[in-house]
């Protein structure tokens, strides 16, 4: 059976993204007051998953760090049909970069016993670095794919995928176990359905510590990250906007003009 | 003892062994940070038939260039070319490798990164030497910008946009050395590169376009964001977009303009139903004339531009369209 891992991000709404605050005290993101959501590109990540397990067997364990409560899009993933869902949670893991992530996480990968296929996606909503999947990869010596479109076969040894380029795609193929990064031209993720969420109550998420991991505090989250920020500045506008007013007409009208006067028209 | 005297290194990024203007720009970077340093620019060149490239990096700043020239290295094959950096970095040492955020560079930076166990900051919009020599990554984060630095570990690793950094303007007289890099380079086996296909992008290219127009969250919908298209083709402008546009199925990635999308520098921009949020705004430099279409009008946006109109863009933008149609026709009576 294909054992199949999916990183699942809570993230801050991208909806409502510009409430988040950098704090000045502990230079890190203040995202109480925003809801947490699945990363957008992580459910094609769990899609993909779970379209391989219709076609065969696999069993598809959900992985997050986070907070505490980003045990409710680990149980949203539950819902929509993955099989097991761990959420790292320690205190020690806030404030972590990109390799700090990424070694949490192929840390609970390796607890959570042998992978074939780790899935990502390309890149977090509120990260963006796009770092973690390859970073994870190395640090659980699998080989890396990153910006998967489409997979084109798979089976339990290799899969053949073809990863987006800027002006076209290379079309690979990969032994397992391999980590995978996917971007949203892959599938279209499911909704979640009443069964499901019926269905998931009765799974259970493991949470996982530092103890739990076995792993030195010095290697986890701030104190685990190689990079710092060291200052925030905001930005100056340089420009002066003048508004084109009165009827809707009249704007298009005068916004014409300008454009006209620019060279555009 | 010496002072600090490991190089500044850039990895080059090559298409059908033409050096990508990024590889160029970030040389010229890498020729300040590393003036400033007091220590020498190294480029790693791997491909096969570039032989030729390493008088355009001497020309840019390099002071050495490491040739890989070999069939091997002919495509970007991740297991490959990691172990050749790695290899090199690990008896050279350099203190920062900076990498374009290209397709190669966004999946090889961290495959390096990670070996080198070290740090790596994403799609820096600026690099400058501090007082205590560490390199300080900028990169804009909600509504301002933040300063990263990786002061503990070496190397210093970023990755930068094309169009972020000017080309240098070539220097001929420089003297320089080139190193070959000696195989056998061979992989793991563990993936293989079956066939690398190009396809032409469509529409008109944003980074060579005049005028561009992006549209974002505000389109609301495939119809709205249909309006937004037809005014692009009316201007004759390249059509590029923010993330929820990508997010959404609007618009292509290969479209979004920013920090972790394309630089763009059009004589004018005219953002469509966006919030004018840093991510986004940094990738246009350089535009004369700035224009936002919102329908808040106490949208950050309008503090970035020139002209502004609020109004809401579904209903905006047919009228707008209409209007151009009637200058045109004026136009073309008289
Ligand atoms: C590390 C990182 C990197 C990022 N990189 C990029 C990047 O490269 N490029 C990028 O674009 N984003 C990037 N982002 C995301 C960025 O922060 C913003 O979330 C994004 O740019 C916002 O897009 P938007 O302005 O379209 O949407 P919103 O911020 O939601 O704004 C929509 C705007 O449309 C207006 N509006 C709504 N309805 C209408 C209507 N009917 N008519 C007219 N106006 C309307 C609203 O008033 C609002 O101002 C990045 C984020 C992070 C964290
Ligand atoms: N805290 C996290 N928990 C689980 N997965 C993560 C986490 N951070 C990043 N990832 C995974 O890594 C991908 C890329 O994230 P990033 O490197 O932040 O752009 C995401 O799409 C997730 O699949």
């Amino acid at each position: 059976m294909l054992k199949i891992v999916v990183c699942v991000k809570a993230v801050p709404d991208p909806k409502k993204a510009c409430d988040i605050k950098i704090d000045p005290k502990t230079k890190t993101l203040l995202r109480c007051d925003v809801p947490m959501v699945i990363n957008p590109l992580d459910k094609h990540a769990l899609e993909a998953a779970l379209q391989i397990k219709a076609t065969g067997e696999a069993y598809i364990t959900v992985l997050s760090m986070g907070p505490p409560n980003a045990g409710a899009i680990v149980k949203e993933c539950l819902a929509l049909g993955a099989d097991k869902g761990i959420l790292l949670s320690d205190a020690a893991f806030g404030g972590a970069d990109a390799f700090a992530t990424a070694y949490t996480l192929a840390m609970g990968v390796q607890k959570n016993g042998a992978a074939d296929v780790v899935l990502c996606g390309m890149a977090s909503s509120d990260g963006a670095t796009e770092w973690v999947g390859p970073e994870m990869a190395v640090m659980l010596d699998m080989p890396v794919v990153t910006m998967v479109r489409e997979i084109v076969a798979h089976n339990n040894e290799a899969w053949e995928v073809k990863a987006a380029l800027e002006n076209g795609y290379r079309h690979m193929k990969v032994r397992l176990p391999a980590v995978f990064t996917v971007t949203r031209d892959l599938n279209t993720p499911r909704t979640l359905s009443f069964s499901g969420i019926i269905k998931a109550r009765k799974k259970e998420i493991t949470q996982w510590g530092l103890d739990d991991l076995g792993v030195p505090a010095e290697k986890v989250g701030l104190k685990g990250s190689p990079t710092i920020v060291t200052e925030m500045r905001a930005v100056e506008n340089t420009r002066t906007v003048e508004f084109m007013e009165g009827t809707r007409e009249e704007k298009a009208e005068q916004l014409v003009q300008k454009l006209a006067e620019v060279g555009v028209l | 003892m010496m002072e600090n005297a490991n190089p500044v290194w850039v990895i080059a990024d090559q298409e059908n062994c033409n050096l990508l203007p990024v590889t160029l720009q970030l040389v010229g970077k890498a020729r300040s940070l590393a003036d400033d340093l007091g220590v020498s620019v190294e480029v790693v060149l791997l491909g096969d038939g570039v032989e030729a490239q390493a008088d355009n990096l001497f020309g840019a700043g390099a002071d050495r260039v490491y040739l890989g020239n070999d069939p091997e290295l002919a495509n970007y094959h991740p297991d490959v070319y990691t172990d050749v950096i790695v290899g090199l970095a690990e008896v050279q040492e350099p203190q920062i490798v900076l990498l374009g955020s290209t397709s190669m560079g966004r999946e090889l930076a961290p495959l390096v990164a990670a070996r080198l166990k070290t740090g790596l900051t994403a799609h820096c919009i600026d690099l400058c030497i501090n007082k205590d020599k560490i390199l300080e990554q900028v990169i804009p984060a909600y509504g301002g910008e933040i300063t990263i630095v990786c002061p503990e570990r070496k190397p210093q690793m970023a990755t930068v946009a094309q169009g972020v950094f000017p080309l240098p303007v070539p220097d001929e007289g420089r003297t320089n050395e080139i190193v070959p890099v000696e195989g056998p380079f061979q992989h793991k086996g563990r993936v293989e590169i079956l066939e690398v296909v190009m396809e032409e992008p469509e529409g008109i290219p944003l980074d060579s376009a005049a005028c561009v127009l992006a549209g974002g969250a505000g389109a609301g919908d495939h119809n709205g964001w249909d309006l937004i298209a037809r005014l692009a083709k009316e201007l004759g402008a390249g059509l590029g977009c923010t993330r929820p546009a990508v997010d959404e199925g609007w618009a292509e990635l290969e479209t979004m303009i920013g920090q972790s999308g394309k630089m763009v520098s059009p004589e004018t921009y005219l953002g469509i139903g966006l919030s004018g949020e840093q991510q986004h705004m940094v990738g246009i430099a350089g535009a004369k004339t700035m224009v936002a279409v919102n329908n808040d009008r106490k949208s950050p946006v309008f503090n970035q531009v020139d002209f502004g109109v609020v109004d809401d863009c579904r209903e905006f933008l047919p009228v707008l369209l209409e209007k151009i149609r009637e200058y045109r026709e004026k136009q073309a009576s008289c």
